[in-house]
């Protein structure tokens, strides 16, 4: 009976992926375990191999073809006396999508929404831009910056050989080699507390936790040594180093790996704190970060890795801290957010928006320091607030930002603030509760009408 | 053909052997059926596959009595099986479905029962080492005889608290017996990248703490090895250091295009060393079961990894209350 081999799944977060190579041909008989295809997903190639032996009836996604939905046919296997056209049983528990389901639909439907406000202030009006995927944007930024002063390095669980367990240090051991790109065993407070030192010793220290999970293993040295040292030591010495990597949730990894830990980092004088959403504020920022004196984290976020964005081509950009950016200009409510935050705030703007409430958003981008007179401005001509992040309501940025207007703009408020935020709870791993966990658009929707009154 | 590492004439009874294959190669093939689930997107996030290492969990169950307790890493579907825990219930969790150990809650690497004394599926790499000896020290405190088995990878090796850990079980003699499950690999980074020790079970020597390096894919090894390791722990001479010898063949979770080392390298394990390859010669050069007895064990083993399938994807989803329960006590 001729069965239907799919387009795999392969990490986490994968959706849908490039067929790059066929390494078996129509007619081949193949074994459980020969490698079929290698297949691009959002992080590596990877070596697909057959579940079930048989004979390859016919290939029905050819080499090269990018956008291929998980679960989709992409070949038919078939028994020895079998015709090669023989009609296949679909095996898949999902129903299969089609394969010539275009890729760019859904493509578009997870593009950033477009910039509603003027120009923006960080480069020059008719500067020539570039699209790139935030990922691209981060390797640009540490490349420039380790090409510009010798004593950058970066540090970190598999930045080097591997290059990179979600690839934004690919590429980088080559052009820098092992002396500025240096792997390190599992040894988070230990190799924390070493890049501290070296920050001490007069080099600059790029660190990179496979995720901020395992920044919990070196909390101490984030915080003890490398945030507290200038004031402890009267100003004489500090810590210029950057600890960067993916914080929050990615998509079912569980309680242990799925926690945003923006709020815990904000609270801690001595540190600057950095949560970009689209690519150019991850260049822009990341460059700054590099050169800050100050010990600075950089919350990056695995599911905008390989989101694209308009970068500016200028020699130079950097994006200096404390400045957020106005997303979207609107009248009605301020959205403020930051990080993954935005693709809610800005999906809910642009249905608010088809719904009559025109909303202005924005991102706040760096939560240490961070730009209060952007946001009292704002709340000053709209009179009602919402904040939203993926991180927990107790505590959160949310809460500081509505004390802040509460305290400062009090009489221009018409409705109380509301803070959306993830669910009070640790991240379940079933996917109908993962789901619930999470905040959704519609809650930020729901948000906005209530301080609407609508 | 895999080269017999123990004489071809091994003195195991035929119960014995029998019950080795039939567990290992439950795990390999609930392990195969895991990657396919995983492939057609019924399960989700990371799922690392234990393809390779059976030897080390059941050689090492075969020297575990009723009480005594046990925890690891993410890698953790070999130990919840070899302990005795229902597939059903294990791949059940692994699709997030209210059938699984944790209702779905807690995935492939955050799984435990009470009932096994099974304590995690722990997902920060060198957690449950301290864990374990914390699971020890409160049987000895209690005043039984139970030891605890403590696994953990090469990688998690060289994280600090292990350090601080093997300290204080040997201070204290705690009944613990940890098990590094070297399989040469941490993610990308082979052991001689990540250090110059020569061994890492003789890094315990330091703070006076026993071990040994063994062969991690010959099952019969592995049990003759801890059941020295837990006679001791039982007289109150713990801690004990096993070094596994061992060995994955899949990539370090299914995302990893495992660049690091050759096909060839890989393949040659596969061919001279396999754990159950190895238990199969001695049942068939030891004439304890012929061709047909294990090919009714292969179907036996099938059906049970199918019905555990079919369990796990029928399961419904955790009510969405769940999401709001088991925070506090
Ligand atoms: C504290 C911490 N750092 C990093 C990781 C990411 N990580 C998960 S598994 C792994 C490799 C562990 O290798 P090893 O201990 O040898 O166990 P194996 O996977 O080989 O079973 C890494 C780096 C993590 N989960 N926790
Ligand atoms: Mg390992």
């Amino acid at each position: 009976m001729a069965i239907q081999i799919l387009m795999p799944a392969l990490s986490p977060t994968m959706e849908e992926g490039t067929l790059a190579k066929w390494l078996v041909k129509e007619g081949d008989t193949v074994k459980s375990g020969q490698i079929l295809a290698e297949i691009e997903t959002d992080k590596a190639t990877m070596e697909f191999e057959a579940v079930d032996e048989g004979i390859i009836g016919k290939l029905l996604v050819a080499e090269g073809t990018a956008g291929v939905k998980v679960n989709a046919p992409i070949a038919t296997l078939v028994e020895a006396n079998e015709s090669a056209d023989a009609t296949p049983v679909p095996v898949a528990a999902a129903a299969p999508a089609p394969v010539a389901a275009p890729a760019a639909a859904t493509a578009a439907a997870k593009a950033p929404v477009e910039i509603k406000s003027a120009a923006s202030p960080d480069w020059p009006a008719g500067t020539a831009m570039k699209t790139m995927t935030v990922r691209e944007a981060l390797r640009e930024a540490m490349a420039e910056e380790m090409r510009a002063n010798p004593n950058v390095f970066l540090m970190g669980e598999e930045v080097g050989e591997y290059q990179g367990a979600y690839k934004i240090s690919q590429g980088l051991l080559d052009e820098f080699g092992p002396k500025r790109v240096v792997d390190t065993p599992i040894t988070e407070h230990g190799f924390a507390g070493i890049a501290v030192g070296a920050s001490f010793g007069g080099l600059n220290p790029i660190v990179e936790f496979m995720t901020f999970n395992f920044a919990m293993q070196a909390i101490d040295h984030i915080i003890n040594s490398a945030a507290k040292t200038l004031y402890m030591s009267g100003g004489q010495m500090g810590s210029p180093i950057v600890f960067r990597g993916p914080n929050g949730a990615a998509a079912r990894v569980g309680a242990q790996h799925s926690q945003d830990y923006s709020a815990w980092y904000a609270q801690i004088p001595g540190l600057k704190v950095v949560v970009p959403y689209s690519a150019s504020d991850a260049k822009g920022l990341l460059k700054q970060a590099i050169r800050d004196p100050n010990p600075v984290i950089f919350l990056e976020n695995e599911i905008l890795y390989g989101k694209s964005f308009d970068v500016p081509v200028l020699d130079d950009f950097t994006i200096p801290f404390g400045k957020a950016r106005i997303w979207r200009e609107g009248t009605d409510v301020t959205i403020v957010s930051f990080g993954i935050g935005m693709t809610y705030a800005l999906e809910a703007a642009e249905k608010l928006a088809a719904d009559g409430i025109s909303a202005e958003v924005i991102d706040l981008r760096t939560l240490r320091p961070i730009d209060y007179d952007t946001v009292l401005a704002s709340v000053m001509k709209t009179n009602r607030c919402v904040t939203v992040e993926e991180g927990w309501p107790v505590g959160a940025i949310g809460n500081h930002i509505g004390a802040t207007i509460m305290m400062r703009a009090f009489d221009y408020l018409d409705a109380p603030v509301i803070n959306c935020t993830g669910k009070d709870v640790p991240m379940p791993y079933a996917a109908n509760l993962e789901k619930h966990a999470l905040l959704t658009t519609a809650e930020v929707i729901e948000a906005v009408k209530s301080v609407c009154y609508r | 053909m895999a080269a017999p590492k123990t004489a071809a004439k091994s003195n195991n009874s035929k119960e014995e052997l029998l019950g080795f294959y039939r567990q290992m190669l439950l795990i390999r093939r609930f392990e195969e059926k895991a990657g396919q689930l995983y492939g057609m997107g019924l399960i989700g996030g990371f799922c690392h596959l234990y393809i390779g290492q059976e030897a080390v969990v059941v050689g090492i169950e075969a020297a575990a009595k009723e009480g005594d307790k046990r925890l690891t890493s993410y890698r953790d579907h070999g130990h919840m099986l070899a302990c005795g825990m229902d597939p059903k219930g294990v791949m059940a969790e692994l699709t997030g479905r209210s059938g699984g150990y944790s209702r779905g809650k807690g995935g492939s690497m955050h799984m435990f029962s009470k009932e096994k004394h099974f304590y995690g599926g722990h997902g920060i790499v060198g957690a449950q080492v301290p864990l374990g000896a914390g699971l020890a020290f409160a049987d000895k405190y209690l005043g039984n005889d139970n030891v605890t088995f403590t696994y953990f990878g090469d990688g998690a090796a060289n994280q600090g608290q292990v350090y601080e850990t093997y300290n204080m079980a040997e201070l204290w003699n705690l009944p613990v017996v940890f098990v590094i499950e070297n399989n040469h690999y941490a993610m990308g980074t082979s052991v001689k990248r990540s250090t110059h020790s020569k061994t890492l079970w003789e890094r315990g020597a330091a703070y006076g703490i026993k071990g040994e390096a063994v062969d991690g894919m010959d099952v019969l090894a592995v049990k003759a090895a801890a059941e020295k390791a837990v006679a001791a722990c039982r007289a109150g001479q713990g801690p004990y250091i096993l070094e596994m010898m061992t060995y994955r063949y899949r990539g370090h979770s299914m995302s990893d295009p495992a660049k690091y080392r050759t096909r060839e390298e890989v393949e040659k394990i596969k061919s001279e060393k396999d754990a159950i390859e190895h238990v199969r010669d001695l049942l068939l050069q030891g004439g304890h079961a012929n061709d047909d007895d294990l090919k009714a064990i292969d179907k036996d083993i099938k059906a049970i990894v199918n019905d555990a399938a079919e369990f796990a994807k029928d399961s419904p989803e955790p009510d969405l209350a769940e999401l709001w329960t088991d925070i506090y006590a």
